[in-house]
């Protein structure tokens, strides 16, 4: 059975040309980066070709790239190292109800640790309300830290308007865009974004690698003490092979991005527009025209997620869902809860993320085999009589 | 990826006995769409007074839809003495065993079969036997006589454990120092002292109420509008808040449901975890 892979907002495969990229890091080029020989030196080399790629594809200076091992890393470091290099001179941390755990879960963690913290909410849409941000912004805040794209429901904050508004503010602003860079066009030279997480496997780099991006003179805690890499601030031998592999990703998504915008795009609309055409009772949670071009979160009513989920792997089809069940706890997804999507419709979410690998007939299929699927499980559910009463 | 028997998946891809009997002689309906799952169980009596047919619905994962179906194959024969004697663990047991976190699905199963016999035994009148006694997780409205059941029928010692096979304490958990209480009450382990609770800051009326009206406006309002519904707070008298339902939340029969999952959960994660939220006597 071929696997249809629609779930590219929780990782991507692995360009042919990345992995073949990092192949001689694991041979011949075995150097450490910091050695005054030459068998070294050569390795630092790639390291800093690794370096300027990134850079590249941000619009930022190679200075201002820290590379990491995950973009939670990232998103811990840039937290918790703004809200220490403010040596307990501002309290106030600002953050969004629908971020990813890698900042949630820090944010609350910072305020259980003397921190004041405000979760912003969303509205129906999923979108914010930049009134109420720029009301709330204080002398004592240290840091603001909004998602860029939303991993759930692709939704795109605007992020330009936002880190224009703390930079007019004179507050640290940190966007968490995982799953922005790379989908979308970023470009930091014209944007005052302060700090940057993104991560190498949601751009078809391995798993294992990430990056911080830290804008010149920006205030920034080291958050791996015990050497010089990565201008103090992230210490430990580099992870070369990976740096490598990320450096190659974020060439190749400069070139794609493009394609990434419109033709994912197209397959990512034939999907949803197929798919709400032949099911009845689904709807899109998210502002349509606010998203990623990948990403598809649908709510299919009366049925519950991990069963649609189950049906579509049976046949070779990746998908995930927002439902309790499959969230790990008992309740459904905080991204749906904080938009306020009814219950009847968050359990049975469905998030289909694409990328560039995804074909149109892989997007045929999934629409033609969808219907069945929701018809099965509403046929199993005790909710639909009822509510078609 | 959760790691479901061969019998499980079998149960979940070609349920058996789907639909409900015309005229059933028992019939349990436990969940709900907010709880994520939800079964309505019929049955029929034979002229034998054994369980003729019986037949399913359930909204849920792959293990509700097993546990459902396996359930209704293990009864069909059954005297309604002998099926009351079926545990949550026969149907695990027959399905090969669930994961831990997916206990809660065969409880379901159990309690529906429960309310279906209750509603035959009552000629009707009732039907969700599980649901009496004292609520306790009013995040998904677990009562104390449930915990205390699966707590004896499964041996369990954890509050974790608890949530796994009922989902109490799942929710906010706000309820797990109660659950402690039950388990050390079942097992007749004498409680250990508490540790003395870290004195709270005390919130005056006044800010209380704007800390709830707030909450309300933030965090409720728009979700009940959204339906077609809307709240209102009446008055607060310590830390009982007394509120009314407008418009479409006033009629829904889900309303007891609405106000302690989610207008209770709200204002006790965000204003005092003390509060109690009751509907206005109209």
């Amino acid at each position: 059975m071929k696997t249809i892979y629609l779930d590219n907002n929780a990782t991507t495969r692995v360009a042919p040309e990345v992995a073949e990229a990092m192949r001689p890091f694991f041979g011949e080029l075995y150097g450490n980066a910091s050695s005054m020989h030459s068998f070294g030196g050569q390795v630092r080399h790639h390291v800093e070709r690794a370096r300027e790629q990134v850079a590249a594809l941000l619009g930022a200076d190679p200075s201002e790239i820290v590379f990491t091992s995950c973009g939670t890393e990232s998103d811990n470091a840039a937290l918790r190292g703004t809200v220490e290099a403010h040596a307990g001179r501002r309290h106030h941390v600002v953050t969004t109800r629908v971020e990813h755990p890698a900042v949630l879960s820090t944010c609350r963690y910072l305020a259980s640790h003397g921190c004041r913290l405000t979760e912003l909410p969303v509205d129906r849409e999923g979108l914010l309300d930049l009134q109420m941000l720029e009301d709330l912004i204080t002398d004592d805040t240290a840091i603001v830290s909004v998602m860029w794209a939303n991993n759930e429901t692709g939704v795109l904050f605007p992020i330009e308007e936002i880190a224009r508004l703390c930079q007019r503010k004179g507050v640290a602003f940190h966007t968490d865009a995982v799953q922005a860079v790379g989908k979308i066009p970023v470009d930091l030279s014209r944007t005052p974004i302060d700090l940057l997480a993104l991560s190498g496997h949601k751009l078809h780099a391995p798993k294992g690698v990430g990056v911080l991006y830290v804008r010149k003179g920006t205030r920034l805690a080291p958050f791996i003490l015990g050497g010089h890499q990565e201008g103090g601030k992230r210490a430990g031998t580099e992870n070369v092979p990976y740096i490598v592999a990320l450096g190659v990703a974020a060439d190749l998504a400069a070139r794609h991005i493009r394609e990434e915008v419109t033709s994912v795009r197209t397959l990512r609309d034939r999907l949803e527009a197929g798919i709400l055409a032949s099911c009845p009772d689904a709807h899109v949670n998210g502002r349509r025209d606010q998203r990623l071009p990948n990403t598809a979160n649908i709510g299919f009513e009366f049925v519950e997620g991990e069963s649609i989920l189950m049906d579509l792997d049976a046949l070779g089809v990746c998908a995930s869902s927002g439902s309790a069940c499959t969230s790990g706890s008992l309740e459904p997804s905080h991204v749906l809860r904080a938009m306020g999507v009814p219950f009847t419709a968050a359990h049975g979410s469905i998030r289909f993320s694409l990328s560039r690998y995804n074909t149109q007939d892989e997007i045929d299929f999934v629409v033609a085999h969808m219907p069945p699927i929701i018809h099965r499980l509403r046929d199993l559910s005790p909710f639909v009589p009822k509510a078609k009463a | 990826m959760w790691d479901y028997t061969a019998k499980v998946m079998d149960h979940f891809r070609n349920p058996r006995n789907v639909g409900t009997i015309e005229n059933p002689d028992g019939v349990g309906e436990v969940g709900s769409l907010a709880c994520g799952d939800a079964l309505k169980l019929t049955f029929k009596l034979g002229p034998d007074r054994r369980i003729a047919d019986a037949k399913f619905q359930t909204f849920g994962c792959a293990s509700a839809i097993a546990s459902s179906s396996v359930l209704t194959e293990l009864i069909k024969g059954m005297t309604l003495d002998e099926a009351e004697r079926v545990t949550n663990q026969d149907i695990a047991n027959v399905l090969g065993g669930l994961p831990e976190q997916k206990m809660h699905c065969s409880v379901m199963g159990r309690e529906a079969l429960e309310a279906a016999i209750e509603y035959y035994r009552s000629g009707g009148k009732r039907t969700a036997h599980v649901l009496e006694g004292k609520v306790i997780c009013t995040c998904f409205g677990v009562t104390e006589t449930e915990i205390e059941r699966v707590i004896r029928e499964n041996n369990l010692h954890a509050v974790e454990e608890v949530t796994n096979y009922c989902k109490a304490g799942g929710g906010c958990g706000g309820c797990q120092d109660q659950i402690k209480a039950i388990i050390a009450r079942v097992h007749g382990e004498p409680l250990k002292p508490e540790a003395p609770a870290p004195p709270k800051p005390r919130l005056t009326t006044i800010r209380k109420i704007q800390l709830i009206e707030e909450i309300l406006e933030r965090e409720v309002r728009p979700m009940l509008q959204q339906d077609g519904g809307d709240i209102e707070l009446i008055d607060v008298d310590g830390d009982r808040v007394i509120v009314g339902l407008r418009g479409r939340c006033a009629m829904c029969r889900a309303a007891g449901f609405t106000l302690d999952g989610l207008v209770g959960a709200k204002l006790r994660e965000f204003v005092s975890p003390e509060l109690v939220v009751e509907e206005e006597k109209s």
